[in-house]
């Protein structure tokens, strides 16, 4: 057995996670909430909606400001990580619950569904990852260390769908799998697998999904993104909610773990919480008891990941107003790639800075209880039922799908005879269901239906798998684990040709947006050209900064002629070798109170400014002053001379108060004015002879130290750099000169 | 179909329902509806149904598939996979897996035959 932990410093090693896979045991099954923390003190803010912090994270890049809290909002947060190549997305993993994920979905690949069986081994997937007995333990196991890492449980998810659905039930529930979508209405509308086929398997695949506590999430979100105007099947999206749901329940499945998949329908630039939020109020009406997973609207988004952020915001902002259990990610690229690890990570960043943004909305406002919220409500009820009359009287459910029912763009009762039409006898599997023998038996847990288990002693209530002695549900060592099928479509294979580039112990480099080495970069140009001029002129620049195979990704008009925005992807040739790397030292920094006593025996004076045409201030006074722990806070005499000093000014009001040092901030970046600045104090401090006797730092969010010095300047700060950076320098540059 | 949004009309027999009243036909409705897909799920079976079955008896995906393909070639799916299974384990005298693993093989079937009932559930 392996004794491989994840170390916090260390990256993550893939390939100790895929070994002894086949004695690896889920450490639990069934779903996990987060832990609220209502009152929750950070900083000296009070949050009223958070849950309980993490152990390890990434927080939100303005965090420094704020003494580096990262807390955490109520609802499990999920991001889908599926790019083909499971064990890349173990990494991404890691990364996305660093940044707040709590549920990782994995997407299947393209044509599961139609796979009648499970599929075993490691093979390379398409759109997404083939689910396979190995894959689910190589993640389940890496995400057992990632959860201890952070200190919070991870969800993990995929789809029990298809027709091999209670084949992959009874697969997660032995792999501990946490959730899942479920809903024999997807399989009929979207995936042409025959209806009676769908919902007799869908019985046997709640009840073993119940079995193992997973939360259950349904399939209506996929109308939306069907549907021509997404908004028009409101109505029927809660139609499909109530079949799932009702159907959930009655195989089992508790209604805290029955969650509905909602999406606000509409985007920009339809007045889209307008239009959102009565449906939103009308689904939780309705479905009180059920848990609702928010999940963000993708049926609208275009390539630019800007328009896709701000939907997705207003998207939580109805959850906000409302509620989510599960608050869902699309990740803002999905408009044009696969996504990539950086977007899965912007992701839950907009979901967390958004929800911890909107702490404590309903404590301030309320939801008007008259007026147009409550009769659009009330209309989008009253039209579901209507729906649900119509479906009956027409002859229950298969009927209505025959009839087309489903997927209509018409606002129902509004029809445009452009539904979604199933046949009962077409389909994947159609033909393929046995009617039960009255011996009918199977002696196993978790089994829906009829099961005469009489025949053979048993009384009611008594377990039907206590005839075999217990199934691989109470006795997991009873499991058959394949490793792979396939000798060359298989992870160890392609781990073999990254090898080199593979942590720990890598030594190359190549930049990376989905699998390890693949080489992609993006570049964002703009071109003051139109539309077909930019696109030509950025592939023309991609060629020739070496790219192999640019592709534009997302063009956006900023003007009809003046200008085009252009995103490029493309590949690099080149891997780094890690060992040619040159990094800079981290900046040295001295213990405060050490700084202090250096002070005291040896006072020292400075006088700074913001040099140029430039009034920004607020950069050096947090350097400065003490209430932002400036240099003053340690004793350093300041003479500060405000904004746009000129440089020689800045000189001889060294020389004037017999300054040790002088500090310039410089802001402005423009045609390099920052540096221009910069080698002007020094040649003005050389002219007038006391160079040599003075510190001359500066500063700036776009100054890199390395220029700053090749400027003029004894040393540079970037952004980031603080009072204690500052200090630091003068005293050890003072020493050095004496 | 096609038919303009008639809503007005046919709301008529709702608008007087409080939102309770309301909720409560939604959620009969949605009984009503499922409740014969409940049923036919209740007494039918399906060869992922069957598989899943096997699995839990401590098969592969291979070999179940193997077993689910010959009890529905012999006709003997109605009676579940996994009973064939443990009947002829019971008639064999060996354990499920072993029994499983012979039945895949070919053996074993001649024990069966004639066992099953050809009543269908109720």
């Amino acid at each position: 057995m392996s004794d491989y932990r994840l170390e916090p410093g260390a990256p993550l090693d893939v390939r100790e996670v895929l070994k002894d896979l086949a004695s690896y045991r889920p450490r639990r099954r069934g779903w996990t909430w987060r832990k609220m923390a209502p009152g929750l003190k950070m900083h000296g803010f009070t949050y009223q909606d958070t849950s309980e912090p993490l152990k390890r994270s990434v927080p939100l890049p303005p965090a420094h400001h704020f003494g580096n809290i990262d807390p955490q909002p109520g609802p499990v947060i999920t991001t889908e990580i599926a790019s083909g190549r499971f064990e890349d997305d173990i990494r991404r993993m890691r990364m996305a619950a660093h940044h707040g994920a709590d549920h990782i979905m994995v997407i299947r690949t393209a044509g599961q569904s139609h796979f009648d069986g499970l599929i075993e081994g490691t093979p390379q997937g398409v759109g997404g990852v083939p689910i396979t007995r190995k894959q689910i333990r190589a993640q389940r196991k890496a995400l057992d260390m990632i959860e201890d890492e952070v200190g919070r449980p991870i969800n993990y998810h995929s789809y029990v769908s298809g027709v091999a659905g209670p084949e992959i039930a009874v697969l997660f529930a032995e792999e501990g799998v946490n959730g899942a979508h479920q809903d024999p209405q997807y399989n009929v509308l979207y995936r042409n697998i025959n209806m009676a086929r769908s919902f007799v398997d869908a019985c046997e695949s709640k009840r073993v999904m119940s079995w193992a506590g997973m939360a259950q999430i349904d399939g209506a979100h996929n109308a939306n993104a069907t549907a021509r105007e997404a908004w028009k099947v409101m109505p029927e999206l809660m139609v499909q909610h109530a079949i799932n749901a009702r159907f959930s329940v009655a195989c089992g499945m508790p209604r805290d773990l029955v969650c509905l998949s909602t999406v606000p329908p509409t985007a920009t630039p339809a007045p889209c919480v307008h239009m959102d939020l009565p449906y939103a109020v009308a689904l939780r009406e309705l479905f009180e008891g059920f848990r609702m997973r928010a999940q963000m609207n993708t049926k609208y988004i275009q390539s630019s990941t800007r328009e896709a952020t701000v939907t997705h915001v207003l998207n939580m902002l109805v959850s906000k107003l409302t509620s989510a259990d599960i608050q869902s990610t699309i990740t803002p690229d999905e408009g044009r790639n696969v996504p990539w690890h950086i977007y899965n990570i912007e992701a839950c960043d907009t979901a967390r800075q958004t929800l911890i943004g909107l702490d404590g909305l309903m404590d301030m406002v309320a939801l008007k209880q008259e007026g147009y919220l409550r009769e659009k409500a009330r209309e989008l009820k009253e039209r579901a039922v209507l729906f649900m009359e119509e479906m009956l009287v027409s002859g229950g459910y298969f009927q209505a799908v025959e009839d087309g029912f489903f997927v209509d763009s018409g606002y129902f009762p509004e029809r445009n005879g452009d539904g979604i039409s199933r046949s009962l006898t077409g389909g994947i599997g159609a033909g393929s269901l046995i009617a039960r023998k009255k011996d009918y038996m199977a002696p196993v847990t978790a089994h829906y239906g009829y099961n005469n288990t009489a025949q053979y002693g048993l009384r009611t209530g008594q377990s039907p798998a206590g005839l075999i002695g217990g199934c691989t549900l109470e006795r997991p060592e009873m499991i058959q684990y394949i490793d792979e099928l396939d000798e060359t479509d298989n992870a160890a294979m392609r781990m073999a040709e990254s090898g080199e580039l593979r942590q720990p112990g890598a030594r190359f480099l190549k930049p990376e947006m989905e699998w390890l080495g693949d080489g992609t970069v993006m570049l964002t140009l703009f071109f003051p050209a139109e539309k077909k001029v930019a696109r030509a002129a950025a592939l023309e620049a991609a060629r020739r900064m070496n790219l192999e195979d640019p592709e534009v990704i997302s063009l956006e008009v900023m003007h009809p002629v003046d200008g085009t925005r252009v995103e490029v992807k493309g590949k690099v040739p080149f891997s780094i070798p890690l060992d040619s790397l040159v990094i800079p030292p981290e900046p040295e920094v001295m213990e405060d109170d050490e700084i202090r006593a250096a002070i005291k025996e040896c006072p020292i004076k400075v006088v700074c400014g913001t040099v140029g045409e430039d009034e920004h201030s607020v950069g050096l006074r947090e350097i400065i002053d003490i209430k932002h722990g400036g240099i003053e806070g340690y004793g350093i005499q300041v003479h500060y001379l405000g904004t746009s000093v000129p440089p020689d000014k800045l000189v001889s009001a060294a020389i004037e108060v017999g300054a040790d040092a002088i500090l310039a901030s410089t802001i402005i970046s423009h045609d390099n004015i920052h540096y221009k600045n910069i080698a002007l104090i020094d040649r003005i401090a050389r002219e007038m002879g006391v160079r040599s006797r003075l510190v001359f730092l500066a500063g700036g969010t776009q100054v890199t130290p390395e220029l700053a010095r090749e400027a003029g300047a004894d040393e540079g700060f970037g952004r980031g750099a603080k009072g204690v950076h500052v200090a630091t320098a003068l005293i050890k540059m003072r020493k050095a000169r004496k | 179909m096609k038919r303009d949004d008639d809503f007005d009309a046919r709301r008529e027999s709702l608008k007087g329902l409080s939102d309770h009243e309301l909720h409560k036909r939604f959620w009969s409705l949605a009984e009503q509806l499922t409740a014969p897909l409940l049923e036919m799920g209740r007494l039918y079976t399906s060869p992922s149904i069957e598989r899943s079955i096997l699995l839990r008896m401590g098969f592969s995906s291979l070999e179940a598939k193997a077993l689910v393909d010959a009890c529905l070639e012999k006709g003997l799916l109605g009676h579940g996979a996994g009973h064939v299974v443990y009947k002829a384990s019971q008639a064999g005298g060996k354990d499920i897996r072993e029994t499983g693993l012979a039945l895949i093989r070919g053996e074993g079937w001649e024990d069966l035959e004639g066992t099953f009932s050809k009543e269908d559930a109720q």
